[in-house]
C-alpha cells in the first residue's frame, strides 16, 4: 500500500513512550479520550501540527520503555498515517503493525526529513521519498506487511474467528 | 505463532484489551485457567477513572472465569505470579506489559505485548513472533559488598545500552548467576527489557526447583541454550570489581559507579516496584534504616510488592523499623514507579528509586530527575539525604 503526508517531527534518539503518553494518564481505554494527551511529557505543542495526513518522524531506537499501546492509539485516533524513523522499540513496532498504522525504518530517510517534508512510503516495495528524494527501507516481513495492509491484528482476528485464516 | 502457557493483563491494558478483543468478535478466551488478571497499577483506585478500570476489570475476570487478583488480594503483577505458582521454566508469557520479562528469573520465556496483542492472545492463545537472536552474558567472579542484582543488571544494560538488545533475548550465565537468589534474579531479568531485549533468562537450576517446590504443581523442563548454540553477542561481567551502580537521568543505559554521583541531594527515595520490593530488598533497607531516620529534608516511600511481602515484613518487625525511622510504608501497588499515584515527584526534584526507569517526567514532573539504584543505595540515601556509598552510613557510629 502506498502512503502519503507531511512530516511532524520528533527529535532525538531513544525516545520513550512515557514521554509520549504519561503515565498518569493510563487510566483512560478510549483511544478518542487519549487523544489530548499524545506527546504531553515531550512537546504537548506537537498535537497542533497533526492534521489528517501526518507521518510522524523519528529518530533511532524510538518507544523504548513500557508496553503502552496508548502511543500507537492516540496516534491513530489523531489520524496519523504512518510513523518513519531510523529504528524502533520491540512493543512500540508491535503496536502498530498490531493496530494496522503503517510504520517504516530507513535511518537515511529518517535523517532527511523536515518539519512539513512531503513523505510517500510503499509498504509492500520498503521505498520512501521525502521531498521528492528517495530512500530504500528494509520491508516489513510479509506477515506482519499482511496484518498491516489488512488494516492490523483485529481485522486478521475477525477472519480467524470467522474461519478466514 | 508462539502458544501461550499463561495470558496475564492488568488494570491498565486489560481493559484496552477487551475493547480489542470484542472487536476481534471473540466472546470467549481460548483457556480460562491459563489466564490471570492483576489490578496493580494504579490501586488501590486514584480517582473514579481508575476506580471504573478496576471494576471493569474483575466483571471481566468473573465473566470468563478467569483468575482476578484484587485490592487487598495480591499485589505488583510478576512477583505475584512468580510467588503465586504461575511461573515454571520453559514456560510462555504473554503479558500486558513491558516487565513480563521478569519471568525469566524461573528460566519462563515472558515478553512484554500490546493490548492487542494481548487481545488475541486471550482469545486464541497465541501471538505472532519472530526467533529472536541471542546474546549470553556470563557473571564471573563473586558480588561484593551492596552489590545486588539490581546492579549486575545495571552493568548489562550500561554495556549493551538501551537498544542493544533489540530482537535479541538475553540469557543469564555463570557462577555469579548461579550463586543470585531468586530474588535477585527477579530483579536483573526484570530489566532486560531496558536494554530492548525480548527476555533475559537465567537456566533453571536447583535454587528454581527449590522455589517452585510447593509453589506450583505443572510439570516443567529445565531449558538453557544448546552447546552449539550461536550468540549474536557474547557479554562477560567481573562481580569481583563490580561495585555498587546507579543510573543516571534520564536513561536506564546512563550507568556510572555510586560513588561518581555522591553528594547529589535527594528529594525522596522509592523502594519498591516489580524489580526490586521483594523480601531481599526490604530487609536490606531495614539493616540501613534500623535505629537511623529518614533525613529531615528527604522523603521515603517503602512499597513491599505483595500482600505475602507485605505481611512477611510485618511479621519480621521491619515495617515498624521503617515507620520508626520516618519512612512511609505503602500497600502493593505500581504506583508512583509510573508517575501513577502514591507519591509522585515535583518539578526540580530528585529521586532515588530501585524501580527500573528514570525517563524524564517518569515519575511525575518532567522537571524532576530520577536516579536507579539497588535497595542498600536508595536506603542510604533515605539516611543521609544525599547520594552516598551505603557503606559510609552502615560504619558510621549511630547517632
Amino acid at each position: 500500500m502506498i502512503v502519503e503526508g507531511r512530516a511532524v517531527l520528533i527529535a532525538g534518539d531513544n525516545v520513550d513512550t512515557d514521554v509520549m503518553y504519561p503515565g498518569a494518564y493510563l487510566n483512560i481505554d478510549d483511544p478518542e479520550q487519549m487523544k489530548p494527551y499524545l506527546f504531553e511529557g515531550y512537546d504537548s505543542s506537537l498535537r497542533d501540527q497533526l492534521g489528517g495526513d501526518t507521518v510522524v518522524v523519528v529518530g533511532e531506537n524510538f518507544g523504548i520503555g513500557s508496553s503502552r499501546e496508548h502511543v500507537s492509539q492516540a496516534m491513530k485516533a489523531w489520524g496519523v498515517r504512518c510513523v518513519l524513523g531510523k529504528s524502533f522499540a520491540r512493543i512500540f513496532h508491535r503496536n502498530c503493525i498490531n493496530l494496522g498504522l503503517p510504520i517504516a525504518a530507513c535511518p537515511e530517510a529518517a535523517a532527511a526529513a523536515k518539519p512539513g517534508s512531503g513523505i510517500r512510503i510503499d509498504t509492500d516495495t520498503g521505498r520512501v521519498e521525502v521531498d521528492g528524494e528517495r530512500f530504500q527501507a528494509r520491508p516489513l516481513h510479509p506477515f506482519m506487511l499482511e496484518l498491516v495492509s489488512s488494516g492490523g491484528l483485529v481485522p486478521w482476528a475477525r477472519r480467524r474467528a470467522g474461519g478466514g485464516v | 505463532m508462539v502458544r501461550c502457557d499463561v495470558v496475564m493483563a492488568n488494570d491498565v491494558s486489560g481493559p484496552v484489551a477487551f475493547r480489542a478483543m470484542e472487536k476481534m468478535g471473540a466472546t470467549k478466551v481460548f483457556d480460562p485457567s491459563k489466564v490471570v488478571m492483576v489490578a496493580d497499577h494504579f490501586m488501590p483506585a486514584k480517582d473514579a477513572r481508575s476506580a471504573e478500570l478496576q471494576k471493569r476489570l474483575k466483571e471481566w475476570s468473573d465473566a470468563h472465569g478467569v483468575t482476578y487478583y484484587g485490592q487487598g488480594r495480591g499485589g505488583i503483577e510478576h512477583t505475584l505470579l512468580c510467588e503465586e505458582g504461575w511461573v515454571v521454566p520453559g514456560s510462555v508469557i504473554a503479558g500486558g506489559d513491558s516487565h513480563t520479562c521478569t519471568y525469566g528469573a524461573l528460566g519462563a520465556f515472558g515478553t512484554g505485548l500490546g493490548s492487542t496483542d494481548i487481545a488475541a492472545c486471550l482469545a486464541f492463545g497465541e501471538f505472532w513472533q519472530t526467533v529472536p537472536g541471542s546474546i549470553q552474558v556470563e557473571f564471573v567472579g563473586e558480588k561484593q559488598p551492596f552489590v545486588t542484582g539490581k546492579d549486575l543488571i545495571l552493568a548489562v544494560i550500561g554495556e549493551v545500552g538501551v537498544g542493544g538488545g533489540t530482537d535479541m533475548a538475553l540469557e543469564f550465565v555463570g557462577e555469579g548467576a548461579e550463586a543470585l537468589s531468586i530474588d535477585e534474579r527477579l530483579a536483573v531479568a526484570n530489566m532486560a527489557v531496558e536494554a530492548g531485549a525480548e527476555s533475559g533468562l537465567f537456566p533453571a537450576d536447583e535454587t528454581v526447583a527449590e522455589y517452585l517446590q510447593g509453589r506450583a504443581d505443572q510439570t516443567w523442563t529445565a531449558e538453557r541454550s544448546d552447546a552449539d548454540a550461536h550468540f549474536a553477542r557474547r557479554l562477560r561481567i567481573d562481580l569481583d570489581s563490580l561495585p555498587p551502580l546507579l543510573a543516571l537521568p534520564h536513561l536506564p543505559g546512563n550507568v556510572v559507579p555510586v560513588e561518581e554521583a555522591a553528594g547529589t541531594r535527594i528529594d525522596q527515595v522509592y523502594i519498591g516496584n516489580c524489580a526490586n520490593g521483594t523480601m531481599t530488598d526490604l530487609r536490606q533497607t531495614a539493616e540501613v534504616l534500623r535505629g537511623r531516620t529518614v533525613h529531615p529534608d528527604c522523603r521515603a516511600i517503602i512499597v513491599p510488592a505483595t500482600q505475602r511481602i507485605y505481611r512477611e515484613a510485618m511479621r519480621e518487625g521491619l515495617l515498624d523499623v521503617f515507620v520508626e525511622a520516618g519512612a512511609m510504608v505503602s500497600t502493593p501497588t505500581c504506583g508512583a514507579c509510573f508517575g501513577g499515584h502514591m507519591g509522585v515527584v515535583g518539578p526540580g526534584e530528585r529521586a532515588i528509586t530501585t524501580t527500573n526507569r528514570n525517563f524524564r517526567g517518569r515519575m511525575g514532573s518532567t522537571e524532576a530527575q530520577v536516579h536507579i539504584a539497588n535497595a542498600w543505595v536508595a536506603a542510604a540515601a533515605a539516611v543521609a539525604g544525599e547520594i552516598v556509598h551505603p557503606a559510609s552510613v552502615l560504619e558510621a557510629v549511630r547517632p
